[in-house]
């Protein structure tokens, strides 16, 4: 894996050694020393256009339990709005000898920018595009889900194993949401079904073209019992004046996950949300802190999902001067 | 005047004849041209002779951005093109909102000498929409403006436009408009659909453009004035403007070569330079663009040639500008999406690229017939070459085709401006007397 | 044999260097090598590295636990996967990161024998050791090999090996196991004369 900028780039096999990749570094991270050696001397940038405190720390500690060198450049506040400090940013990376650049942007698509161009050598993970793409939180969504649902009544070990069946509502602002995006793609890809629900206001011109099912009701969707609720975060400057809802009240009523809701819901169907929350508009306190939310532990498997997407990326990219060392390769030590 | 004798070109793609030109004019067509004493012979067996293409829509850049493209070097473009008039877009720092402005983009497009430059007015002041320029004052002016256009920006306001048209009659004016609606369009990237869905590109929905023809088109019919459609890009606009033909409205529309041969689908790759206003939208918005061409519902091709320098280029998509360079390659995609389809002729070429852009913007010693007397402005082109686009290499001052890497057919050999050539063998041909 | 075992055919065939038979009398030999050394079974962990090192481990225990009766094949053998203390994964192709499971008593104050098919440059063993001291402190670490091959990188040698197998460093040998190839054999292979 050369970069990752999108889920829809991942085909099911790699989307499932991705998952069991972080199966493994999930294990070292129950043992005392979770410190491990894999990535000593290997740079990794975290280059922040956009605040973002909860990813990066997610991304720096992932980079650190691997031991790889962590820089991290905020480039929020200080020049780089402007168009040509991303080339320049890169440029500078590049010379510090960045392996792995970890870009925030508010644009989307900057990450595939930077991966396309020449700016840097080092491999790209898109930690989030503007309204595109946020593809480890996608993937630790996934293994949060396949780490509860699949395997679930047998207690088998998920390992090597996708989500197929499992049916998933995704509920909230779809058409500003990058985690939305992944979601859709990385889910149907593992052979799950998304439902998205939103007011249609909240749903992109071309949704169609998804490979998920759309609703505008979110009752509806609850009372077929699905198996994962995911709520999106819902930022209030969205609504009002030519807004796209006419009051976050009104939002609450149709979309927002509340006890009553919570108590129609099968017993198994867990609740997630990507954070931060907006407690009191798209879930209710009772959801948010309910044993059957997940939050916090999606918060825990970002990192063994982002230590695993760092070895994929790093390990195996000189390969083409390993090659030159033919009688090593496929022999044991 | 050297005395030129071009031999074997086929005229509007149609008949081979040899042409004399002399005197910055047609002097002599077939027998007798080959029979008449000549100074220079330019064979020019197997090529295609077209009229010199009028452009009504080439932003020059020049004065306030000749970091991206001057007078000079875009009308050099504009030459290797094929084109031998060029109408210079308003939005220039300063605005070309005056008599004064006008008259200087004019002069230097005289003083340049490789196309003849006609500068388009802003129709409002400072392009802000809401106070008309004086766009008598720039009528009047040696440069003798006819056409007035926003293009940048849509003259939203419906009283403002009114008045414009209503204005406009008195010289004979037509007003450009660039037709978007600004609410619908509000920090838009790309075209809205199933690719800006997928791309998280906030996006600039095909209705924020049909609004503004449909109510163009009733305004003009109302005041009865002349109505002139930059751009036009997707399938509901071409139904609009050919239901305002029918009406008999005095509308004419344009097509760019980019809206005729590229779709929105190129954006998956977030490079900026298929970043353009209006944006590339889909395959049935192109075949449904071809097929107004095709049946002359849209009158012209213009190039919207809009140089950027490369730093606005260079960067993230949200950050990049709009725009795309066009004057060297318009004719090859003309070609590709419309000779070599089989839906126009090389006559069909002429009207719409040079006949009709002339007649709109009543340039009088442009687009005119290839007959006896009439001003040598003419074009060469080779239908049988083809040839890779490479950004550097071209005459603009700027990298931003979106053609870079891409083979087009056809290849412009030699262009004559007013009887002089100004490229021959597909290079400039430079000329004594020409000021920077 | 007429053809001497360890010497490749000309056109590079893969040879066969231990039969089933071979290999079932070498982990044999190797197990009472084992008991004798460490004075019964008592501490003893075996590791087994993945992927081969892992049935091969499984096998000693059991062979461990005929000889001594007291002894519970599965209390004392465990997988030590190596991947992540590796120094050369920018160099090869991405591996497969594998599972680590140690047995329930742990490795503190153990003889961890460590179990692999080949040994030769020694790198893997090093990331071993690196991997161990992560995990916690035995009182011994020692290895067991079913082929060396020599050509050592670092200064690592075995404890228990059985076959010294002298190669050129071109060649590959290949060892199959029924638990993960269908059979048992040594192979060297890709050799030229």
């Amino acid at each position: 894996m050369r970069h990752l900028l999108s889920t829809g780039d991942l085909s099911r096999e790699q989307a499932v050694t991705i998952l069991d990749t972080a199966a493994a570094m999930a294990a070292t991270q129950a043992r005392e020393i979770k410190k491990l050696p894999t990535l000593r001397g290997r740079t990794v940038v975290n280059l922040f256009f956009e605040d973002s405190t909860r990813t990066r720390i997610s991304f720096e500690t992932a980079a650190k339990r691997l031991s790889a060198d962590v820089i991290n450049f905020s480039a929020k506040g200080s020049s780089v709005s402007k168009g040509e400090s991303l080339k320049d940013t890169a440029q500078t990376l590049q010379a510090m000898g960045a392996d792995a650049v970890v870009i925030r942007h508010h644009a989307s698509g900057a990450p595939h920018r930077l991966a396309a161009s020449r700016w840097t050598d080092g491999a790209v993970v898109n930690a989030g595009d503007g309204t595109h793409q946020h593809p480890t939180q996608a993937l630790l969504d996934a293994y949060t889900l396949r780490r509860h649902l699949i395997g679930l009544h047998g207690g088998a070990d998920p390992t090597g194993r996708d989500l197929d069946g499992l049916r998933v509502a995704i509920v909230g602002d779809v058409l500003h949401s990058r985690v939305a995006r992944s979601n859709v793609q990385l889910l149907h890809t593992l052979g799950a079904q998304v439902t998205l629900v939103a007011p249609p206001t909240l749903l992109p011109v071309g949704v169609e073209s998804w490979t998920a099912d759309v609703s505008y009701h979110l009752d509806e969707v609850l009372a077929q019992g699905p198996d994962a609720v995911m709520m999106l975060r819902v930022q209030r400057e969205r609504m009002g004046g030519g807004g796209f809802f006419p009051s976050p009240w009104e939002y609450t009523r149709g979309y927002g996950l509340d006890a009553r809701r919570l108590a129609q819901l099968p017993e198994h169907t867990i609740v997630m949300h990507p954070g931060p929350m907006n407690r009191g508009l798209e879930i209710s306190a009772d959801a948010a802190d309910s044993p059957r939310s997940v939050v916090v532990e999606q918060v825990a498997n970002g990192v063994a999902v982002r230590m695993a997407v760092l070895y994929l990326v790093l390990s195996g990219q000189d390969q083409t001067a390993g090659d030159l060392v033919a009688g090593q390769i496929g022999a044991h030590a | 005047m050297t005395t030129t004798l071009i031999t074997g070109a086929r005229l509007l793609g149609e008949d081979v004849a040899d042409v004399l030109v002399e005197d910055g004019r047609i002097a002599a067509i077939g027998a007798t041209a080959t029979a008449a004493r000549h100074d220079v012979v330019v064979p020019a067996d197997g090529l295609v002779m077209l009229p010199g293409l009028v452009d009504l829509h080439t932003h020059l850049r020049e004065p306030g951005r000749e970091d991206a493209e001057t007078i000079w070097s875009g009308t050099r473009a504009a030459a290797l093109g094929g084109f031998t008039c060029v109408h210079a877009m308003a939005n220039t720092n300063p605005v070309q909102d005056t008599a004064g402005v006008v008259e200087q983009v004019w002069r230097l497009g005289r003083d340049a000498g490789w196309v003849d430059v006609h500068p388009v007015g802003a129709v409002t002041v400072g392009l802000a929409g809401t106070q008309l320029a004086e766009l008598g004052a720039m009528a009047a002016s040696a440069a003798r403006v006819r056409i007035f256009s926003d293009d940048g920006k849509c003259v939203h306001d419906p009283v403002v436009m009114r008045r414009a048209l209503e204005y406009a009659k008195a010289f004979d004016g037509v007003i450009a408009q660039h037709s978007q609606e600004p609410g619908l369009t509000a920090s838009s990237q790309m075209h809205e659909g199933i690719v800006s869905a997928e791309l998280g590109l906030t996006g600039w929905p095909a209705v924020a453009e049909e609004a503004i023809i449909a109510r163009d088109v009733l305004l003009a019919g109302h005041v009865g004035s002349r109505l002139h459609v930059l751009h036009l890009s997707t399938a509901g606009s071409v139904d609009i403007v050919r239901w305002a033909k029918a009406r008999g409205i005095d509308v004419t529309a344009e097509a760019t070569p980019h809206h005729l041969f590229l779709t929105d689908e190129l954006v998956r790759g977030y490079d900026p330079v298929f970043k353009v206003n209006p944006p590339l939208r889909t395959a049935a918005d192109v075949e449904a663009v071809r097929a107004g061409l095709a049946d002359g519902t849209i009158d012209t091709v213009g190039t919207d040639h809009a140089p950027h320098p490369r730093e606005d280029k260079d960067c993230e998509w949200a950050a990049a500008a709009f725009g795309m360079t066009g004057l060297e390659t318009a004719l090859s995609v003309v070609q590709a999406a419309m000779v070599d389809t089989g839906r126009m002729t090389w006559a069909d070429v002429a009207r719409v690229m040079s006949f009709t852009p002339a007649a709109i913007g009543r340039v009088a010693d442009q687009g005119r017939p290839i007959e006896v007397g009439e001003p040598a402005n003419l074009t060469l082109v080779d239908p049988a070459a083809r040839r890779v686009v490479t950004a550097q290499d071209q005459a603009t001052a700027s990298l931003n085709t979106p053609f870079g890497g891409m083979e087009l057919p056809g290849r412009v050999v030699a262009t004559f401006l007013h009887g002089r050539a100004t490229v021959l063998e597909g290079r400039l041909v430079e000329h004594e007397g020409a000021r920077r | 044999m007429s053809v001497p075992a360890n010497t490749p055919s000309a056109d590079g065939d893969p040879v066969e260097i231990l039969g089933a038979g071979d290999m079932s009398r070498a982990l044999t030999r190797i197990g009472h090598e084992i008991l004798e050394r460490n004075h019964g079974g008592e501490h003893l962990v075996l590791l087994g590295i993945p992927t081969r090192g892992v049935p091969l481990a499984r096998r000693l225990a059991a062979g461990l636990a005929k000889v001594e009766p007291g002894l519970d094949a599965q209390a004392f053998v465990g997988d030590l996967d190596v991947t992540m203390y590796r120094d050369d994964l920018a160099h090869q192709p991405t591996r497969t990161v594998g599972a680590t499971a140690l047995p329930v008593a742990g490795i503190d104050g153990k003889v961890v024998v460590l179990v692999d098919d080949v040994l030769f440059s020694g790198r893997t063993i090093r990331a071993a050791l690196d991997a161990i001291s992560d995990l916690g402190r035995p009182r011994a670490v020692q290895l067991a090999v079913l082929v060396d091959r020599g050509h050592r990188e670092l200064p690592i040698r075995a404890d228990y090996v059985g076959k010294n197998l002298p190669t050129a460093a071109g060649e590959r040998v290949r060892v199959l196991l029924a638990e993960t190839d269908g059979r048992d054999g040594v192979l060297l292979e890709g050799a030229r004369r």
